[in-house]
């Protein structure tokens, strides 16, 4: 689910009738000083970041003067909460409290409903109100009348901030919607005092007034090279791509790059990789037959984490996919990166020949050694072999040179759905273009009169994805050991700056 | 006889002329799959592999008469309306292959399948296939794979892992024992067909003699099968693996579904609460077969 902010989600609130404390969202202490200045100089200050115990760790305080709200600013800006950044402050108005409740709103996985939960103990830290919480079973189709609502709450007010809190949730798409507390303040009106809302991830699309930044769990801030990841992934429905950061430089084992292919496969395989002394640095899932292009960028961010020391990829080991697209996608990555570190490419299943072919022919091009199995290897066999390399260090000085590509002379050239091939006509005046055609699995080229590669359809055509971004024409022109032809898949982003 | 496919019924493929809905309805034909036609809006009165293609659901059940089951191969933020088509043009049984599906969509099938007392499996599923009679959605990726990957036998197999679900088959297939039918449920948190009642389908099924689990973190759905177990509901014998044992918590692993909230769905509690009902479970994949050979030897 991708998390709001509580500004965010309190924004969202008001916008649906409910009451919400005065204040304002900062990014410096002197804006800090100035809201807090037009509250009255008495005023609360809450960390905007992803915690469940923000409270106790010193991300929500209270200020009696302006003077005093702008150096409590000061001093959480910049500062990390459970890890993550603090960037933006809310500078609330205090409210007087009478009385805490709990409004709660769940997407039930067992009963594939919406449920409305409300409690008339709300605040942090009630350890049993689980069993004070009355639930209401909703229908995803229609709004809980009042009445339905009075059921487990007998307030009116507070029933209709429940019904609002149902429409709400409804219309965003919540994963999951709470107000805690909702207090009843001295002027008896119910004020929303906090508020977290999760949009669920694959519906983020269709709510872009959320400006959300990226739509996956993560349990932390995006990292950068999450960020790009996303970037990647978001409007490219051809497969999925997942990518996490694993922050665990406590835990012990050698840190190493984790490619997975295949949800299920590849947890199994994350758990292979903690067995055998290896510590991945990121969890990554490349899976639901998506096109090379997303596995060769998926390998380019991999191989741009700092420090990793080698590189599994592991999926089920006995995948529907075909395994070629994903030793092309991770190779074009290695050959044009040449890490100095080992691979372990566990590519089992559908065209696992192939793809092992790949490995073996393009390996004598990188400088370090890169190895292929198939479905009758375990994960964990994988994991050890890729141990005993980073152990050995083996490194191969006299790798041989991949053949260049030239922009130098004719060149032709067309875009694909994320970005472009280049044929140097020039080097196919020499050299027979057949393989290059051939090679493409759609068909989508020919040989001119002159028997030079160009397009057999229309352009707008192949940019429009019947260009299938395999990378079997630039392979093959490799195999042949001519570079007439380049593949560009761009990664925007990806060269500027550090990792983290 | 094998559970929710085999070679008697009849399916269609709604977005049959797009590029995957194309390659799997010739994946399903050759592999033994009764296919009869075929929708796509506005390509009514194409051909697919020599098949029909109606612009809607309910000019396709009517030219075709009976149909079974539909597998839907539309863009996941059209999934919704595809299913809703389907379910009222009266087809029992639906597959729906996107990933990505928006929650509410789904919950929103949910309730109108109900009404109409259809069942359906996914989103996000790979399919389902019962070795030797026939396949819904890609198991295998091609006939010829399905068909050298698996092979009839006694061991149903459920699963929330596509890839898991075709390598437990594989394995299995060459440890010399067979595979009734393997179901993919779906990695989504919320889905159609749960592992539960497949397991459910799996203890009333005369072909299948044991039963494989394949779960993972996040939601309930392995806790039901202990509660089933503990009722005394299923008398099979169960091998359960549960993947994502170094996950953390509120990180989502792939799967919608494979995330842990509020400590709840985590890999030692799924484990604990299978084993203390009696289900045997496994810490690593690749321990499957034998152990299934030494169960089934046993009962």
């Amino acid at each position: 689910m991708a998390k709001l902010h509580e500004y965010k989600a309190k924004q969202i609130l008001a916008r649906y009738g409910i009451e919400i404390p005065k204040g304002e969202v900062v990014y410096n202490a002197e804006s800090a000083f100035n809201v807090a200045e037009r509250l009255g100089g008495k005023c609360v200050i809450k960390a905007q970041i992803h915690s469940t115990s923000r409270a106790s760790k010193g991300g929500i305080k209270f200020a009696k003067t302006a003077e005093e709200a702008r150096k409590i600013a000061s001093e959480i800006l910049g500062s990390r909460i459970d890890n993550n950044l603090c960037e933006a402050l809310l500078v609330e108005e205090k409210v007087e409290i009478e009385k805490e409740f709990y409004l709660g709103f769940i997407i039930d996985t067992v009963l594939k409903r919406p449920v409305l939960l409300f409690s008339e103990f709300g605040g942090s830290g009630i350890e049993d109100r689980a069993e004070t919480t009355k639930r209401l079973v909703c229908s995803v189709r229609h709004e809980p009348t009042i009445e339905q609502i009075k059921t487990i709450c007998s307030d009116e007010g507070v029933a209709a901030i429940l019904q609002k809190l149902y429409r709400l949730a409804r219309e965003y798409e919540a994963r999951s919607a709470e107000i805690n507390p909702l207090v009843l303040s001295g002027n008896r009106s119910f004020v929303a005092l906090d508020c977290r809302i999760s949009v669920d991830d694959y519906a983020v699309f269709r709510h872009e007034d959320l400006d959300i930044e990226v739509a996956r769990e993560l349990g932390h801030t995006p990292t950068r090279l999450e960020k790009l990841a996303w970037q990647v992934e978001k409007n490219d429905y051809r497969g999925t791509f997942y990518f996490v950061e694993i922050d665990d430089e406590f835990k012990p084992g050698i840190k190493i790059g984790f490619h997975g292919a295949g949800g299920g496969g590849s947890m199994a395989s994350l758990d292979a990789a903690e067995r055998n002394g290896l510590r991945p640095a990121c969890y990554v899932d490349t899976s639901g037959n998506p096109p090379a292009s997303k596995i060769y960028r998926a390998a380019r961010i991999i191989l741009s984490i700092k420090g990793i020391r080698g590189y599994f990829l592991s999926g089920s080991g006995v995948a529907s996919q075909e395994q070629f697209i994903l030793a092309r996608g991770v190779l074009k990555a290695f050959l044009e990166e040449r890490p100095k570190i080992p691979a372990v490419l566990r590519l089992g299943g559908n065209g696992e020949e192939v793809a092992k072919q790949i490995v073996e022919n393009f390996g004598k091009f990188l400088p370090m050694p890169i190895e292929a199995y198939q479905k009758n290897h375990s994960a964990d066999f994988c994991a050890s072999r890729l141990r005993s390399l980073i152990e050995e260090a083996n490194e191969n000085s006299n790798f041989e040179e991949l053949p260049a590509f030239s922009f130098e002379g004719k060149l032709y050239e067309f875009k694909t759905k994320t970005g472009r091939i280049i044929f140097n006509h020039s080097i196919f005046e020499k050299v027979d273009a057949s393989y290059v055609v051939e090679a493409c699995p759609v068909k989508i080229l020919k040989k001119d009169e002159q028997g030079l590669p160009i397009l057999a359809i229309d352009p707008a055509d192949a940019e429009r994805g019947k260009c299938i971004e395999c990378l079997a024409c630039e392979f093959a022109s490799w195999e042949k050991g001519f570079g007439g032809v380049k593949v560009e898949f761009p990664i925007e982003g990806l060269e500027d700056g550090n990792s983290n | 006889m094998a559970i929710l496919i085999d070679e008697t019924k009849s399916v269609i493929v709604q977005g049959i002329t797009g590029r995957e809905g194309s390659a799997r309805t010739k994946l399903m034909l050759e592999y033994g799959t009764r296919v009869i036609g075929g929708c796509t809006p506005g390509r009514g009165g194409a051909q697919v592999h020599g098949l029909p293609v109606f612009d809607t659901v309910e000019e396709a059940v009517r030219n075709l008469g009976r149909v079974d089951v539909s597998v839907i191969f539309v863009p996941a933020p059209k999934v919704k309306e595809a299913a809703m088509e389907a379910i009222g043009a009266g087809i029992p049984l639906l597959a729906l292959i996107a990933d990505r599906v928006p929650l509410y969509d789904v919950l929103e099938i949910c309730e109108v399948a109900d009404e109409k007392g259809a069942k359906f499996v996914g989103p996000n599923t790979v399919g389902i296939i019962s070795p030797g009679k026939a396949v819904l959605g890609m198991i295998g990726g091609s006939a010829e794979a399905a068909r050298s990957w698996f092979r009839t036998g006694c061991v149903g197999i459920v699963s929330r892992s596509g890839g898991l679900s075709a390598s437990t088959g594989y394995y299995i297939s060459q440890t010399g024992l067979g595979v009734s039918t393997i179901c993919h449920v779906g990695g989504d948190a919320v889905v159609g067909l749960t592992m539960p009642q497949v397991v459910e389908m799996f203890e009333l099924d005369d072909q299948t003699e044991l039963i494989v689990v394949i779960g993972e973190i996040g939601g309930l759905q392995e806790e039901q099968i202990a509660d089933l177990v503990e009722r005394g509901k299923i008398k099979k014998p169960i091998l359960a693996y549960i993947g994502g044992r170094s996950a953390q918590t509120g990180t989502r692993y792939s799967h919608a579904g494979a995330i842990i909230e509020a400590g709840q769905g985590t890999w030692q509690s799924k484990v604990g609460r299978l084993r203390s009902a009696g289900v045997e479970v496994v810490e690593q994949i690749g321990e499957i077969p034998e152990k299934a050979r030494k169960m089934l030897k046993a009962s």
